[in-house]
């Protein structure tokens, strides 16, 4: 009987070490269109096809684990996944905490969104923002008062009840949302571009998962993929990536669209 | 889910409606419900047994195991409940895998990393080729843990104070009759604590209801995450878009549980009248006299 | 930056004096402890309020549930069981909606114009909610202590010839404190711990002014580490219990006083009354 279990035991050991483990990429499913809970219940998003052309094209298995924002960086410290791809901007600040792979989304510029469009934002406003992102950050130091919620779109029902003057956030969020607002919400000033365009965030230990992530990163630049995705979710004003990796309007870039 | 529901952006009115409390992320909302309920049948015996320990140990003649008993049951009065919901969780699951670790893994290797928690991929819990339903169910045991430590020092509480009710003259009578501490505790002690520990266990369980909510602070997609994701407005990139309407998602929450506690309310009196039937207490003295 | 220095900064920053900016590098054990400090301020001034009008509203909810009258009985009855029977975190998130859904430019009652933008901030809104949750809590013990008055006690009021209010104010209500005090101490205690979910539900936080636990909350995820923060946020607390266990216990010896050796500690069973 214990010849019997001893061989099950390293039967098991052997199979856990034949099959590579699946990489786990943490996501929120609620910062649309980066990434978003379907009507169906899964996960999806921009950050999730891109994710999914990344782990494709690094020959990883990859499966994707929900994770609020506010506890999101704390997990993957800790294991409970390897990677974060939650439209995390790639900052200074996190780069002390965790490592990120190249951007795969251009600096996106965030805005403001108010029921007026001379709304002041700066000195003596409140401005709405979510809890721990760089857009809060930022209106902390902007002299404005700080109004936080735990998530997005919390931000944007504090304008529209009149709680905060704006909310701050990723244009690309607040763009349906103003668009569809009937002309109830209306942008308020110039752009701001913060951070250092969306990465995904690896443990700064795993730098293996890292480069392998990179170089598809880099594969999917070079042949316009990544811009057809762009182009997939976001709408025509946005930011691609032009040949050499920085930021161009749409007409410079190379778009491959997406195979399906 | 209905064969019309194909194109929900054509439909109006009723069946739009149908259509939308039937979607995918509908039906993961009604299954919360169940995780709930799941969560208060195996967190409250497992709290009781924490209970039962935590009482005995505080009655308990060894030093240290007194002291441990103690501590255990005066915690939850000095802390608020959520403040231990924001920590234990994290601290289990990093005690097992560190547990772990100095046993499947290279023990030369720190587990802390600058400030990254790594152990070595034997000692993750669960595996990271476990199935994700397996993910689910170990973030779940955590959250039934941290439930159970919690209201284990509460339930302690009750069995403590219901022990110490129990007539003194009874176990002085079991002493005289020669028996061991342990005859005393299983024979005289335990069976008739329960009649004065029923009260205070009934109202743990309505508390224990109350704080399921904290659930989705622990990670668990409970009704509460649901209610926020689905209530949230939806843009026209969805296919059921619609306005704020979290209002109505959290008034649908709260009858859920004036409905649970209403319930609970009405066996648990049952129970108590069941339990008071014959008992040498006020309450099964007032019994008797109301029948005769 | 000396800690001296640091409680300059963040002593009162939950209330907005001082650094307008969190501490973004500086995490040392001083930093935590004063600004976790700091937004106990938040938690007194819940519990505080919370506990005084609570205290009155609870008694005139008891005597309306007491009351022999239908029509007054069965609203109490029911605000009594609607606070009682949800969880307080539920509550927050279904009133805060609420609020918001009123009318930003106000009501109009009478001609005058009454503001509500107020309602939505965590200061009015959510004392508002814990004052709500402790009076139905709160009216539920007396009321069950009104139940036990002996009935000696008011047959020797009636035998002094005293009626109405007279015997309510001297016999009948002091009656029903003493024989509450210990569980509304309870009650006190559980409320001042529930004042750390105020931030945690829908409330959003002001300026980054928010409760200890809330600042416990920034710390632990700037430091990636749980294990300072938090249990700076639990000594906090057990050392706020045990000034409010003296403080109930004083009231509880001048409550006993007139009986001989009743007035001793009253045993705390936190349990018994949620």
């Amino acid at each position: 009987m214990k010849k019997l279990m001893l061989a099950a035991a390293t039967l098991a050991l052997t199979a856990g070490m034949g099959l590579a483990a699946p990489v786990r990429i943490a996501s929120e499913g609620a910062y649309p269109p980066y990434n978003l809970i379907n009507d169906k219940g899964d996960l999806d998003g921009f950050d999730i096809d891109v994710g999914n052309e990344i782990c494709k094209r690094a020959e990883l298995e990859c499966v994707w684990v929900k994770n609020d924002w506010d506890s999101i960086l704390p997990n993957l410290k800790s294991s409970n996944y390897d990677a974060i791809m939650a439209g995390m901007s790639i900052t200074d600040e996190r780069k002390q905490e965790i490592d990120f792979t190249q951007n795969y989304l251009p600096p996106a510029a965030s805005a403001y969104a108010a029921l007026s469009a001379d709304t002041n934002v700066g000195e003596g406003a409140v401005v709405a923002a979510q809890t721990a992102t760089i857009q809060a950050a930022h209106v902390a130091e902007s002299g404005a008062t700080l109004l936080e919620f735990a998530t997005p779109d919390e931000t944007v029902a504090a304008v529209r009840n009149g709680e905060a003057q704006a909310a701050f956030a990723d244009k690309d969020f607040l763009e349906p949302v103003v668009a569809e607002s009937n002309g109830e919400l209306s942008w308020v000033g110039e752009d701001v571009a913060l951070g250092g365009g969306l990465g995904v965030g690896i443990r700064k230990s795993d730098t293996e998962l890292r480069d392998k992530m990179d170089a598809a990163i880099t594969s999917m630049k070079e042949d316009g993929t990544l811009n057809g995705l762009i182009e997939k979710w976001f709408n025509e004003t946005g930011m691609y990536f032009g040949p050499d990796g920085t930021g161009v309007p749409k007409a410079e870039a190379k778009i491959t669209p997406p195979a399906s | 889910m209905f064969e019309y529901c194909a194109d929900p952006k054509s439909l109006e009115g009723l069946v739009w409606l149908s259509c939308y409390l039937t979607s995918g992320t509908h039906m993961q909302f009604y299954a919360s419900f169940g995780t709930v309920l799941l969560l208060l049948a195996i967190t409250a015996p497992i709290a009781l047994l924490f209970g039962f320990g935590g009482a005995l140990a505080a009655r308990s003649q060894v030093p240290p195991l007194r002291w441990f008993g103690k501590i255990y049951t005066a915690m939850v009065r000095g802390v608020p409940d959520i403040v231990f919901f924001m920590f234990v969780p994290i601290a289990l699951d990093q005690l097992f895998e560190y547990l772990r670790s100095r046993v499947y893994c290279d023990t030369s290797v720190p587990v802390r990393q600058g400030s990254d928690f790594v152990v070595c991929a034997a000692a993750k819990l669960p595996r990271a080729t476990s199935p994700e339903w397996m993910h689910d169910a170990y973030g779940f045991f955590l959250a039934v843990l941290a439930f159970s430590i919690v209201f284990g020092a509460f339930a302690a509480n009750v069995l403590y104070g219901a022990m110490n009710a129990v007539p003194a003259a009874q176990l002085e009578t079991a002493e005289a009759y020669g028996m061991t501490r342990r005859q005393m505790n299983r024979r005289i002690l335990i069976p008739q604590m329960w009649a004065y520990a029923v009260p205070g266990l009934s109202n743990l369980w309505m508390i224990l209801i109350k704080a399921t909510p904290l659930l989705f602070l622990l990670g668990v997609e409970d009704i509460v995450y649901w209610a926020r994701q689905l209530g949230a407005s939806k843009t026209s990139s969805f296919a059921y878009p619609h306005p704020d309407w979290r209002l109505y998602y959290f008034l649908a929450i709260l009858i859920f549980y004036l409905l649970m506690t209403a319930i609970s309310e009405r066996v648990l009196r049952r129970l108590m009248r069941h339990l008071t039937k014959g008992q040498a207490t006020l309450a099964g003295e007032a019994m008797r006299k109301a029948a005769a | 930056m000396s800690c001296g220095q640091t409680i300059l900064d963040y002593g009162l920053r939950a209330i907005g004096i001082g650094e307008k900016l969190l501490p973004r590098t500086e995490f040392d054990l001083c930093t935590q402890v004063t600004l976790i400090g700091s937004g106990l301020i938040w938690n007194l001034y819940f519990g505080f309020f919370a506990l005084l009008f609570g205290f009155f509203l609870a008694n005139a909810l008891a005597m309306a549930k007491a009351s022999a009258r239908p029509w007054i009985r069965k609203p109490a009855e029911g605000f009594i069981f609607l606070f009682r029977g949800s969880p307080l975190f539920i509550q927050f998130f279904l009133a805060y909606q609420l609020f918001v859904l009123l009318p930003r430019a106000g009501i109009e009652i009478f001609g005058i114009t009454v503001a509500t933008g107020w309602l939505t901030k965590a200061w009015a809104g959510a004392l508002i909610v814990l004052i709500l949750n402790t009076t139905a809590y709160s009216a539920e013990i007396f009321y069950g202590a009104l139940q036990t008055v002996p009935k000696g006690d008011l047959e020797a009021a009636d035998a002094y010839g005293m009626t109405g209010w007279k015997r309510f104010r001297r016999i009948v209500w002091p009656t029903m404190m003493r024989l509450a005090w210990p569980a509304y101490t309870n009650e006190a205690i559980f409320l001042f711990h529930a004042t750390t979910l105020v931030f945690f539900s829908s409330f959003p936080a002001f300026a980054q002014q928010g409760d200890a636990l809330y600042y416990a909350n920034y710390f632990a995820d700037k430091t990636f580490n749980p294990f300072v923060a938090y249990p700076i946020v639990a000594v906090y607390f057990i050392l706020l219990t045990l000034v409010l266990i003296s403080l109930f216990g004083l009231v509880n010896r001048r409550l006993n006083r007139h009986l001989p050796g009743a007035a001793k500690r009253i045993r705390y069973r936190p349990q018994l009354i949620r």
